[in-house]
């Protein structure tokens, strides 16, 4: 099997959140930097753990500046053969969705895997344009994902519930919490990940549709309101005169 | 000129999701000074019924390739939609049906794009703008979409359903759909439950609640509010509750009216699932627990004594009303 992995970069879940003085970019000083969480965890885990049970190779690909290496590298120590950076800045998901379909189009790649959405601007756009500018079928937000010959029993999650379908290869799926165990990388894999091959390509020419022109806070909360533990009749009048929730 | 609601629904049945979708979709032409036009995919039960939140027509389209849903087929027939009734405009619900076939309408159209908006667009110095939160709730940016074609898909709970008109005119509209490549064997809901991301209070409890057998009460506090459960991750992964509970940063992001967190401290990843909710209660037997500073409402106590006199004013609160 031929395996790619859409690994993309993010804040870390700690990050405190900061902007300029504009309020037109974000404050990044400082700003410390992982793998995306679905695509670490789960979409890349999965493709390792189907070519190790299948053979094969996984390759992962980043849109993104040379600091990403970094991110990659761990990739590559969890256990990915080789690893593609097409060397921009990932401007909107459009852009990003542009350059890996260029990148994929030829390639004979059975599995495209993303990771259900990237947890900065909380997307979940580059997996269906990937699919669309690639004409392949795609499933989104997969808890499960299970290979018989060339065809995939997938459990994806919907409102509510689950939906169980079959697709065959080749496809695009997004990974959700589920398909997947986390894996730590180890000494070996560090030193293995350092000699194994990263290739910077050239971005393709695309426009942005879109672009973000402000940000702002959430507005302050106003501070809590400590109710006695003994006395819930008036937590629930306080929630319905005050609040008007119930 | 117009702007196209993909309106979906699931099992022949409009929900909640596609209502507020409709009525995003109307403010958004009244903005515009166009006409808000559904569209309908598949059986469903009385598409005029669009009508009263908000559109001026409804399109409905049935095909054998729209029986069961596939990405590709289903976006190609919304792209075809758009493209037939000249929308300029397409709004859609960000759901899981939404998520799959919207980054793929955009392309179809050639349109810029924005998923999971959260409040009505704007024009400012002539540019359309909308605003989604970013960084899992912890700002907001506004984009702005440049493209003449547009697409949006509106975060649940993002706008409330406003009776606009009534039943509007339904028009069959016949489309091209390509086959399906991915084939549906079987969808499992929770049966008799309100949907998580559709709910307007959720009940949550986390690791203070000590295991699964502590539930019953969490289940009761839903009921007799109407709400959904939900939990935090840990839970979630020590499998006390199902996975499809988990709230947060890596799990789902939520925006009910009313959040009650019962024993969970407040990490920064559980908060950015839930800071968008419009009323936060926190129950926690530790004063300095982190969610108090994100609550509206506070009570430290004991969730095993504090949660079953909830339940009981609750009650007696609901006896009252009736
Ligand atoms: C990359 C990453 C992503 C993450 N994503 C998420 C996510 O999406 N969602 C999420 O929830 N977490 C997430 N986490 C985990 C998060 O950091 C916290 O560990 C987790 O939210 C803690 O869960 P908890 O509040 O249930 O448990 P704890 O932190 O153990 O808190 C239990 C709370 O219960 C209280 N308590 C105990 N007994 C009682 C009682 N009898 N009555 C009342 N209160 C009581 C305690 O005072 C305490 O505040 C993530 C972590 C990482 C590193
Ligand atoms: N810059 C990028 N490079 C490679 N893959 C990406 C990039 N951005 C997003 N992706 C992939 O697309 C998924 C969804 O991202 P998004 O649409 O940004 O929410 C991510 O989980 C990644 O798998």
């Amino acid at each position: 099997m031929k395996l790619l992995v859409c690994i993309s970069k993010t804040p870390d879940t700690e990050a405190k959140i900061q902007l300029a003085a504009d309020g037109k970019s974000l404050d990044t000083s400082g700003m410390k930097y992982i793998m995306n969480p679905y695509d670490e965890w789960y979409a890349l885990v999965r493709a390792l753990e189907l070519v190790e049970a299948n053979g094969g190779t996984v390759t992962v690909v980043n849109v993104g500046p040379a600091d990403n290496d970094q991110i990659i590298r761990k990739a590559l120590a969890i256990g990915a053969n080789d690893a593609v950076r097409i060397n921009a800045e990932p401007t909107s998901a459009w852009f990003v969705a542009h350059q890996i379909a260029a990148f994929a189009k030829n390639e004979g790649y059975d599995i495209i895997f993303c990771g259900k959405e990237t947890i900065d601007y909380n997307g979940s756009e580059v997996p269906a344009m990937l699919a669309e500018l690639l004409d392949l079928p795609f499933v989104s937000w997969a808890s499960k994902l299970d290979m018989e010959g060339d065809t995939a029993t997938i459990q994806r999650d919907i409102e509510g519930g689950v939906e169980i379908v079959k697709v065959k290869t080749p496809f695009v799926v997004s990974a959700a919490k589920g398909m997947a165990e986390q894996r730590i990388p180890n000494m070996r894999g560090i030193m293995m990940a350092k000699r194994k091959p990263l290739k910077v390509v050239e971005p393709v020419p695309a426009e942005d549709p879109v672009a973000i022109v402000q940000y702002a806070m959430p507005p302050a909360k106003k501070g809590v309101k400590l109710v006695d533990p003994e006395n819930m009749d008036e937590l629930v009048r306080l929630l319905h005169e005050e609040a008007k929730v119930i | 000129m117009s702007v196209l609601v993909f309106a979906e629904a699931p099992q022949g049945q409009f929900k909640k999701a596609a209502f507020e979708a409709v009525t995003y979709g109307r403010k958004t032409a009244d903005l515009l000074g166009t006409e808000c036009h559904a569209l309908v995919l598949g059986e469903a039960e009385n598409p005029a019924q669009l009508g009263t939140w908000g559109a001026h027509k409804v399109w409905h389209a049935t095909h054998d390739n729209l029986n069961t849903f596939d990405s590709r087929s289903w976006a190609a027939a919304i792209a075809q939609a758009a493209e037939k009734t000249g929308a300029t405009v397409v709004v859609m619900s960000h759901t899981s049906t939404g998520k799959s076939v919207e980054g793929r309408v955009a392309i179809r159209l050639g349109a810029g794009s924005v998923s999971g908006v959260s409040r009505l667009p704007t024009i400012d110095g002539g540019q359309f703008h909308v605003v989604k939160p970013v960084f899992s709730g912890k700002a907001y940016a506004t984009f702005e979409i440049k493209t003449e074609k547009k697409v949006l898909s509106v975060m649940g709970n993002a706008v409330r359903p406003e009776t606009l008109g009534s039943e509007a005119p339904v028009e069959a509209l016949s489309l091209d759909v390509p086959a399906p490549a991915v084939e549906v064997v079987e969808v499992k809901r929770v049966e008799g439950r309100v949907p998580l991301p559709e709910a307007e209070i959720v009940v949550s409890g986390g690791r203070g609640l000590k295991g699964p057998e502590n539930w019953g009460m969490i289940e009761e506090l839903a009921e007799v509010l109407g709400a959904a459960t939900a939990c935090s991750r840990p839970v979630a992964d020590m499998g006390w509750r199902p996975h499809h509970e988990h709230v947060g940063q890596t799990g789902l992001a939520i925006r009910p009216n009313l959040y009650i967190a019962i024993g969970i401290s407040g990490a920064i990843q559980h908060l950015a699932g839930v800071n968008n909710s419009k009323v936060i209660v926190v129950i926690n037997k530790d004063p300095e627990a982190p969610f108090f500073k994100a609550a509206d409402y506070g009570v430290v106590g004991d969730a095993f004594e504090v949660v079953p006199r909830l339940i009981e004013a609750i009650k007696r609160f609901k006896a009252q009303q009736n």
